[in-house]
């Protein structure tokens, strides 16, 4: 029996055996020639070979699919075989290119061209390189990139996964995730957590482990434990005849001595809202508005943007939804608003940011939230995201004002505006904590980088304290107003059960999440009162380092072990 | 050369699944097809049995395009396409 740690982002305890992804497939080099010994003829040959391979594999996917997966699929696997798209390979072939060189770069082309018609062709576009990167990996004689395909569930073992892999990831087939790479609020926590998937990440040595190994993942402790026993047996049976209990959440947020948290949902769209409303939620933390705009060359009309926001409003009649306006920027670019070439885009215009550099935008965004939230029964409150002053904060609610929405917010993600919380809340009416964000600023690490995982998390004392002086600042400014203004945590701090607990102690009045993990937050928090929160706070504010931090709060709370969380 | 004309019908234009089905369509029949949008020349038309010649030729619903192959059995294989151009194919 071997032990191989990581950082675990995701609880549940499971059994299974290991599939690899493969490694994405890198480019031919520019310029790279037929080899001396082959033919135009022979290399043509081997490329409709490849693509017929491809197609075949693709239509055999397309027939296990069903709905829009299974059109696009069979759309992929005729592209794969496309008389345009090879006859343009074969030309290169016969100016003596190689086959991997020649289709990659028809592939190239013809994806120009479909992204440049825009709309439904330009979504088609990523497909063609799929197909492309499947053509040269079938040339090359390795496996075809992507999630890996089988009859059986595995425990899926990734460098890191991207957010198109979510897309092809099936939660029926899929255990668990492990990555060598990634840091607790990578794509792969993020998306692990939104499935109800266990997950660790930053588990270094597991790409040594052989593909089809039976292993036992902890996704709460971070641990992969090689050849498990009859002890790991248990521990993952017990698992399974808990999780019923931890998918049930009551709807009603509170500590064990009555004191009232909020359990909200983080949502993403209708289709999220709908499923957020069904699992108990008691509103919307956060509305991420970007799924209106990505993957978009133009800004989408007032009414298209109204009526995808009133679909998300409807799904929580009489409760509150609080919803972000475009955060655009860093890891979600859109052509229309930002500048692709900024050195440093974490700390460039992002956010409410390019509001400065293409103002408009954001004032028809507010335009049809009024309109959406005036057609509908929902509590509608809007905050910006990235504000840094009080000036950016007071801009905002005037904007706000102007359009007619009654609750402006601002999202406390710049250290800055954790630190002056008393003046940027003085003219608006709420706060809610984006601890990701905050978390990568206060500990100048890079989300997305494994190496740092370690500093990026938002146990860290200092990630903490901004907190406490977040709410600090909240009730000097409702003491200042006569309005209480409240302070919320949307950020993946508060899926984690134990930290949701110490941000209770802290002041945070709701906490808003993906709904999987609505229901282990709310069995964890009804298990202490607020006196203990506020303790279980105060130990961990005194932790020299985030690593003690979890760890003391942890062995205080002796439910998380029982619960497996 | 034997040539068609026909209205495409369905809802979401000769792209996505209709693309998909009528190109699959156009590879099955034992001659070589071209389309081109009505009034384009002749030497625009491009390979129908070509997903991506069709996605690129972008003909919404209500355009009039023109179909043309030659040989043995050209008509019938023209008739054919035809009749799938002028059916809803999202509704199908």
């Amino acid at each position: 029996m071997q032990n191989l740690p990581g950082v675990g982002v995701s609880p549940g305890r499971i059994i299974g055996t290991i599939r690899h992804m493969p490694h994405p497939v890198s480019e031919p080099p520019a310029g790279e020639r037929l080899a001396a010994d082959t033919s135009p003829e022979t290399a043509a040959a081997a490329l409709k070979a490849a693509a017929g391979v491809v197609h075949n594999n693709l239509k055999e996917r397309a027939a296990m699919a069903s709905g829009d997966g299974k059109a696009v699929l069979e759309a992929t696997a005729l592209m794969a075989k496309d008389a345009m798209l090879l006859k343009s390979a074969v030309k290169l072939i016969n100016a003596g290119t190689s086959a991997e060189r020649a289709i990659w770069e028809a592939g190239a082309s013809v994806s120009e061209m479909l992204h440049n018609l825009g709309g439904y062709m330009a979504e088609r576009a990523a497909d063609i390189l799929d197909v492309r990167a499947r053509i040269v990996a079938e040339l090359r004689g390795v496996p075809a990139p992507g999630i890996p395909t089988s009859d059986t569930p595995f425990i899926l073992v990734a460098e890191d996964l991207a957010p198109a892999d979510t897309a092809t990831l099936d939660p029926a087939k899929v255990l668990a995730l492990v990555t060598s790479g990634g840091g607790p609020q990578s794509h792969t926590a993020i998306i692990a957590r939104s499935l109800g998937l266990p997950a660790m990440v930053a588990a270094r040595g597991v790409e040594q482990i052989p593909d089809g190994a039976e292993v036992y993942v902890d996704g709460a402790a971070g641990l992969v434990v090689l050849d498990p026993g009859a002890e790991q047996q248990e521990a993952a049976q017990a698992w399974a005849d808990n999780a019923a209990a931890l998918s049930a959440f009551d709807g009603n947020g509170t500590t064990a001595d009555g004191h009232l948290v909020p359990l909200l949902a983080n949502v993403g769209g209708a289709k999220d809202a709908t499923a957020a409303a069904a699992l108990g939620a008691q509103g919307v933390g956060l509305f991420r508005t970007e799924f209106c705009f990505l993957e978009r060359d133009t800004e989408p009309s007032v009414e298209e943007q109204s009526a995808a926001y009133k679909a998300v409003f409807d799904a929580f009649p009489g409760k509150k939804v609080v919803l972000r306006t475009l955060d655009a920027g860093a890891d979600k670019p859109l052509p229309f608003l930002t500048d692709a070439t900024e050195p440093n885009p974490a700390l460039g215009v992002r956010g409410y940011r390019t509001d400065w550099t293409t103002p408009g935008v954001l004032e028809r965004q507010l335009f049809a939230v009024a309109q959406a939230a005036a057609a509908s029964e929902a509590d509608v409150w809007v905050m910006a995201p990235m504000i840094s002053t009080a000036a950016e904060a007071a801009r905002f609610a005037s904007l706000c004002q102007a359009a007619g929405i009654q609750t402006p917010g601002v999202m406390v993600e710049v250290p800055s505006a954790a630190l002056t919380a008393g003046s940027v809340l003085r003219n608006v009416n709420f706060a809610s904590l984006g601890t990701n964000d905050l978390t990568q600023y206060a500990m100048a690490a890079d989300r997305q980088l494994g190496p740092l995982a370690e500093l990026n998390t938002p146990w860290q004392p200092a990630v903490l304290r901004l907190v406490q002086l977040s709410v600090v600042g909240s009730i000097e400014a409702s003491a200042e107003t006569g309005t209480v203004k409240p302070v919320g945590v949307c950020g993946e701090a508060a899926a984690d059960p134990a930290l949701a607990v110490v941000l209770v102690g802290l002041g945070v009045s709701t906490l808003s999440m993906t709904a999987r993990s609505l229901a282990a937050v709310a069995a964890v928090l009804k298990t202490v009162t607020l006196a203990d929160a506020q303790e279980l706070a105060r130990l961990a504010l005194s932790a020299p380092g985030a690593e003690e931090a979890r760890a003391w709060v942890r062995a205080k709370l002796p439910v998380l072990d029982e619960l497996g969380l | 050369m034997p040539e068609r004309t026909a209205t495409i019908a369905s809802r979401s234009g000769l792209h996505a699944r209709p693309a998909a089905l009528f190109a699959e369509a156009a590879g099955e029949q034992p001659v070589e097809v071209t389309i081109a949008k009505v009034g384009e020349p002749e030497d625009d038309a491009v390979d129908a049995a070509s997903i991506l010649s069709l996605m690129t030729l972008g003909a919404e619903r209500g355009d009039v395009v023109v179909l043309r192959a030659e040989g043995d059995g050209a008509d019938a294989a023209l008739d054919a396409l035809v009749t799938l151009l002028e059916t809803d194919l999202d509704a199908v």
